[in-house]
């Protein structure tokens, strides 16, 4: 039997390494549904959980799988599935359900191209629009986008830190490139891994109100058995938990699940900056096209244009500030993306004019080669 | 630990307030509505365990029968529509301690949910699944439903229905249930008897309990309030052990009511634990 931890270096691909990170932040349960590029999560979840004394199950679809790890949430156990497009868009609903509920969980999406069953076995990135918009009713969410086999063990534990301190549901937007991808991955000694727990409640359990906001705005979360006899509901409620339906219970129960992103995004925003300090044309990138972007930089920076990279480690909260601010400093911004053109908008949106924007996209199925970059810096470039 | 304290003598309370949410009472139910006698039988039963209330979670879906999750004073959960039985299983699976009741309706369960139901039978998933079957979605105002008996008439089927509805507990029989049961609303001692016999089986437990829904079926089908009771009380028939297959609801020949399924089989959590984590049986 192994240990949580697989202290030492593996040539392993990014969606076992997915897995591994999960074990190493303690993750207890896992519920799934085969999908390629994804299946390979669940594989090694299902290998790897009975070492921990934890828990697989392999469901109907991904509408239960994603109900499941709310269920086994509530329980108290770190919990997580992994999925691709067709059942990212089936687990959409219960989604909101977790935002609204304020239930911890890991969603790993390893992208595949779409619409529909699309290029099955080809990545793409162009989910991203789904994972802050795709269930229904405002929500904010987090999404990480790690770029390396590597990044997707180091950043499935902060996925799970993240969702375990602000009690909400983090995507894991990797892609079948990263997911599929084989490269050395180093894991720490466990002494070495931060993992998170979220707050438990202390005290008196009559009249408890599971949602009454403690430090960050984030509401200690009792396990069932406890007796803390929760109510736990997706219509809207009050702190008690209780469905209220008023206006003034709607605007209080959106403030708090929006404050809770809002107004921690220092803590919870991660960005790279990649030769950024004197750079006239910034790139925006992440995932799997953030290593294109890397080429492109250097590429560039041997012709004698100042280029840098601004990779977004969370895609979801967006780093308005950051681009804002860049925008006052920079002659353009190109985002490079796998997909016709999703966070390019966000960043013409807080580019609010000041700069001028470039998307380098592709429909899906194979990287963006650098010289489609370069051609754009180019032209940012000789812009008036 | 929340107790249960069988016996309150002396106090003047009602016998179930302690697991009532008495801050959410009155509840939404209509009068005439059948689900708020079911759910006081589901109340005694699990009184009438004798196990601690912190060792129960209820799950429903969505509906006027997945509005009972909401009045239980245990860790009760109101998820979405049709999805009960997996957030119940994800409940079992990592807390196998816990009874997970599902309280909730035909077009939940069997309709949006029916997928999810067949499969937790399946797996012999260690849970108590209670459907309120009023033959037609409720909340919604009165649409055909997946239970609903042939040229009924519902919203959606004005001229009377042309589908067939599911014998529930036939259909629980083929996907390996291994306790099912059929009572009505009416038979109040019965049915909580029933629900002590299934939270106590260990693995996935069926009551299927027909329940009147006057405002959006009766009215419809000029059948008042009182005609469906008689009909619970003077067109079934008792017969425990009967064959699934002679158990769908025609009152013209004799509704059946009772148990017909009550058999040991070892559960998904036992077998997983066995198999995975080399725990003994
Ligand atoms: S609509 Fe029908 S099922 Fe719903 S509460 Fe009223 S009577 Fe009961």
């Amino acid at each position: 039997m192994k240990s949580a931890v697989l202290t030492g270096e593996h040539f392993i691909n990014g969606d076992e390494a997915c897995a591994e990170g999960a074990i190493a932040a303690g993750c207890m349960f896992f519920a799934g549904y085969p999908i390629t590029p994804a299946t390979e999560v669940a594989e090694q979840m299902a290998l790897r959980l009975p070492d921990v004394g934890g828990t697989f199950i392999q469901m109907e679809d991904e509408i239960a799988a994603m109900t499941c790890i709310l269920g086994s949430a509530w329980t108290g156990a770190k919990s997580m599935t992994a999925t691709s497009g067709p059942g990212f868009s089936l687990m959409m609903e219960t989604v909101g359900l977790a935002v609204v509920t304020e239930t911890p969980c890991v969603v790993v999406n390893v992208q595949r191209s779409g619409p529909s069953t699309g290029l099955p076995t080809q990545g793409a990135q162009a989910d991203m629009m789904q994972a802050k918009w795709g269930s229904h009713g405002d929500y904010e969410i987090i999404a990480i986008a790690p770029s390396s086999p590597q990044e997707m063990f180091n950043l499935t534990i902060t996925a799970f830190n993240l969702s375990e301190t602000y009690r909400v549901p983090v995507f894991i937007m990797s892609d079948e490139i990263v997911g599929h991808m084989s490269e050395k991955v180093v894991i720490p000694p466990a002494g070495k891994i931060r993992t998170v727990s979220r707050p438990k409640p202390k005290g008196r359990k009559e009249n408890f109100k599971p949602y009454a906001p403690g430090p960050k705005g984030v509401a200690p979360m009792p396990a069932i058995g406890e007796g803390y006899n929760v109510h736990v509901t997706g219509l809207t409620h009050d702190e008690k938990g209780y469905p209220v339906m008023s206006v003034d219970t709607q605007k209080e129960m959106m403030a708090r699940l929006l404050g809770k992103i809002r107004n921690n995004l220092q803590d919870i925003i991660l960005t790279e900056d990649y030769q950024l300090a004197d750079a006239e044309i910034v790139l925006i990138s992440y995932g799997v096209a953030a290593r294109t972007s890397y080429t492109a930089v250097q590429t560039a920076r041997r012709m004698g244009i100042k280029a840098g990279l601004l990779r977004l480690i969370t895609v979801w909260p967006f780093p308005d500030d950051r681009i804002q601010a860049l925008a006052e400093q920079v002659k353009a911004f190109v985002t490079v993306e796998i997909n016709m053109g999703q966070i390019c908008r966000e960043v013409q949106r807080c580019a609010q004019g000041r700069a001028r924007t470039y998307f380098v996209g592709h429909p899906g199925g194979a990287i963006i080669p650098p010289a489609d970059v370069m051609a754009a810096i180019k032209e940012a470039m000789q812009a008036k | 630990m929340t107790k249960n304290v069988k016996q309150q003598a002396g106090e003047a309370k009602h016998p179930l307030e302690d697991l009532v949410r008495m801050d959410r009472i009155p509840h939404i139910w209509c009068s005439g509505c059948g689900i708020g006698s079911v759910f006081s039988s589901c109340l005694t039963a699990i009184k009438n365990t004798g196990i601690d209330y912190s060792k129960f979670a209820m799950v429903s879906g969505i509906g006027c029968s997945g509005r009972g999750a909401g009045y239980i004073n245990i860790d009760s959960f109101h998820t979405t529509h049709g999805r009960a039985i997996p957030f119940a299983t994800g409940i079992k699976m990592a807390n196998p301690d816990i009874n997970v009741i599902v309280f909730s309706g035909d077009g939940d369960l069997f309709a949006i949910g029916g997928n999810h139901f067949i499969h937790a039978a399946r797996r012999n998933m260690d849970i108590t699944v209670i459907c309120v079957n009023n033959m037609i979605y409720g909340m919604t105002g009165g649409q055909v439903a997946a239970t609903t008996p042939y040229l009924a008439r519902s919203a959606t089927t004005e001229a009377g229905n042309p589908e067939s509805p599911f014998n529930l507990p036939l259909l629980a029989y083929a996907a390996g249930a291994t306790y099912i049961a059929r009572w009505t609303m009416l038979h109040t001692r019965d049915l909580a008897d029933a629900i002590v016999a299934a939270i106590h089986r260990k693995g996935f437990s069926f009551i299927e309990v027909l329940s009147p829904c006057p405002i959006n079926y009766g009215r419809r089908n000029k059948e008042k309030s009182i005609d469906t009771l008689k009909n619970y009380h003077d067109k079934t028939i008792i017969k425990n052990g009967a064959d699934p297959v002679t158990l769908d609801i025609d009152y013209g020949k004799g509704v059946i009511l009772g148990k017909f399924v009550d058999i040991d089989k070892p559960t998904h959590d036992e077998k997983y634990r066995k198999i995975y984590l080399r725990e003994k049986e």
